[in-house]
């Protein structure tokens, strides 16, 4: 699955940021490739969450640049990313729990009635019922109810909904972060063959993760962050659970590889 | 797949559970907004069979929906106010404020005309606006909680009122708007005042239930994070709904002028209370992201029948007080016990809680 010589579809050269007297991110680079599964670990503090945000739109960087199919981009805000296709799945999931499977999926991005109906507000329930049907489905997520609100559905099932949703609208790249942490084996499973899935149509996986199996069985890159910098950009075929370990922790150091 | 694990555990990503599937009859009787008809419907026929040739007449009737149509014009706005997990105190006041405002502009253009009558009608309508949207944007931008914003419009509101007419009633209104709007008919003996009030609940029905502005603000109201981050204008949905509130306040304002010939600045005092109480008693939730406008107009006519009902079957009215109170209790319980069954991802229903004693059966 290695494509080391294309271009990286999402690209981040010398980020840095401070958050008082942190530093969050130090110097970090960082590459997705297409098709690609890459997982982003490193202990807690390691600045996982903060690139993800910088990545996505949600916070802004004091230094560095962004690259997007090799051209820097300003991404000042989340529908910066939404508009280039790349989308992300926050641990709390942030689907709003009175509204049900199809309302979460198409919120903020309603199919409108054609017309006068249409610029009055009116929306084309019908289609976009079936369109979240299909996509569940492509993901081998048979959501139990379209009209049920997501809040009275199980962790798993959420779980699927939020995935579905990103990788819905992601025509790019998907970030995922931590998107087993609360599940039980089967759902975890399930969420890691539907990485497999999305990843073989092509598009960039980003996979932040605690469970090193997990890592090491789904992806095919793995970076890892210590204290706000990039120590390892390996092959996930190249490595095991204990040098993942050592790196995370400062135990072990291994050149930046490309 | 495996039917070994207990059934909460299947519900897995990738298993199917057609059990779990709910009929949409199931669903509508489950509502609040239909449970709450069905004790309205229940007060209607003891009162109808209490006082059969007084209370289950149209005329009776007429009047209760009369007297009920002012407060459903606020309902509305307070209704998608309340879907926010807002609260708007200041409606009373703001009604006020308007009907004051206009009288004053009419009186001083003088005439009897529809063409003062207009002025006066928007000019109503805009005062009401102002005061929405100077309390959506100190909710929404200054991040002042709505009770407090709402509780400084309320007094400011009353308070200008009385200064701009020294704490008099004004009386003089255009004798169009009292013979039409206040208490002219349409179609025999429909109050024009009630079809005007049936307008505003339909289109807001409509609004909420099947538009975008509806659904973001279900959404606002359910997870304003969520909202925010597929791109949702938060800020500006908030003050769009505040104005409204306020907007229709002012028109509660004109009807209100029209009805009664007379500015009646001491006599809402009470009117935020009755109003949040009818959207509460409809099933909308103070916590947000619930809420429909068939409920609230529900909620609104338990304690106008309750009153009507009592005056006429003799019953001290202030038992009215004391009967919505213990509905209002209720209908919060009832909210209360849904979304705590929802938090814990089980449907078992009130009944059986209530049998089983609060433990899961």
């Amino acid at each position: 699955m290695s494509t080391t010589t294309a271009t990286p579809v999402l690209q981040a050269r010398g980020l840095s940021r401070q958050f008082g007297s942190v530093r969050a991110l130090n110097n970090v680079d960082f590459e997705v490739y297409p098709g690609e599964v890459t997982a982003l670990i490193g202990d807690n503090g390691a600045g996982k969450s903060t690139l993800v945000k910088a990545l996505s739109g949600n916070l802004a960087v004091d230094e560095g640049e962004i690259l997007f199919d090799g051209k820097p981009i300003d991404m000042s805000n989340p529908q910066v990313a939404s508009s280039l296709g790349i989308e992300t799945v926050y641990q709390d999931l942030a689907l709003a729990p009175h509204l049900d499977p199809v309302q979460n999926m198409y919120l903020g991005r309603e199919i409108r009635r054609p017309g006068l109906a249409g610029a009055l507000g009116f929306m084309k329930t019908k289609d976009m019922a079936k369109a979240s049907r299909a996509a569940f489905d492509e993901l081998g997520a048979t959501v139990r109810s379209l009209t049920s609100p997501v809040g009275e559905m199980s962790g798993g099932q959420r779980q699927a909904i939020a995935i579905a949703r990103a990788v819905h609208w992601a025509s790019r790249v998907v970030f995922l972060d931590e998107p087993t942490a609360a599940l039980g084996v089967r759902q975890t499973k399930n969420v890691l063959e539907t990485i497999r899935r999305v990843r073989d149509k092509g598009i960039a996986v980003v996979f932040i993760s605690h469970s090193m199996p997990h890592v090491i069985d789904v992806s095919d890159r793995i970076q890892v962050l210590r204290l706000g910098t990039r120590v390892a950009n390996i092959n996930a075929k190249d490595t095991s659970m204990e040098e993942l370990v050592g790196l995370m922790t400062g135990a072990v150091t291994k050149d930046d590889q490309k | 797949m495996s039917t070994t694990t207990p059934p909460t555990e299947t519900v897995a990503i990738g298993t199917f559970d057609d059990n779990q599937r709910v009929n949409p009859v199931r669903r509508i009787l489950r509502t609040q907004a239909f449970q709450i008809l069905l004790v309205l419907l229940a007060i209607i026929i003891v009162f109808s069979i209490i006082a059969p040739e007084s209370f289950a007449q149209w005329t009776n009737f007429r009047l209760i929906i009369q007297n009920a149509s002012i407060l459903a014009v606020l309902a509305v706005g307070m209704t998608y106010v309340i879907i926010t997990a807002g609260i708007d105190l200041s409606v009373g006041s703001v009604l006020v404020f308007s009907g004051v405002v206009s009288a004053l502009v009419m009186r001083a253009l003088g005439g009897e005309g529809w063409g003062v009558a207009t002025i006066g009608i928007v000019v109503a309508v805009l005062s009401g606006i102002c005061w929405g949207l100077l309390n959506g944007f100190l909710i929404a931008k200054a991040k002042i909680p709505p009770l407090i914003v709402t509780l400084g419009s309320l007094g400011m509101a009353l308070g200008l009122a009385q200064i701009l007419t020294g704490g008099v009633d004004i009386r003089d209104v255009p004798t169009v708007l009292t013979v039409s709007i206040g208490y002219g008919n349409v179609f025999g003996s429909v109050p024009i005042i009630s079809v005007i009030a049936l307008v505003v609940v339909v289109i807001g029905a409509i609004v909420l239930h099947y538009t975008r502005f509806g659904l973001y603000t279900l959404a606002v109201g359910s997870s304003e994070i969520a909202a925010r981050r597929v791109g949702v204008k938060v800020d500006a949905q908030l003050i769009k709904i505040y104005t409204i509130s306020g907007a229709l306040a002012g028109l509660g304002g004109i009807l209100s002028l029209s009805q009664f010939s007379t500015t009646a600045i001491a006599g809402q005092s009470q009117t935020n209370l009755n109003v949040i109480a009818a959207v509460v008693i409809g099933g909308t939730s103070l916590f947000g992201g619930v809420g429909t406008i068939m409920g609230t107009v529900v909620g609104l006519f338990i304690p106008a029948v309750l009153q009507n009902g009592f005056v006429i079957t003799g019953v001290q009215p202030f038992w009215q007080q004391v009967a919505v109170g213990a509905v209002l209790i209720a209908a919060v319980y009832v909210d209360q016990v849904r979304r705590s069954a929802a938090m814990r991802g089980n449907t078992q229903s009130l009944w059986r809680k209530f049998v089983s004693g609060g433990r899961r059966g």
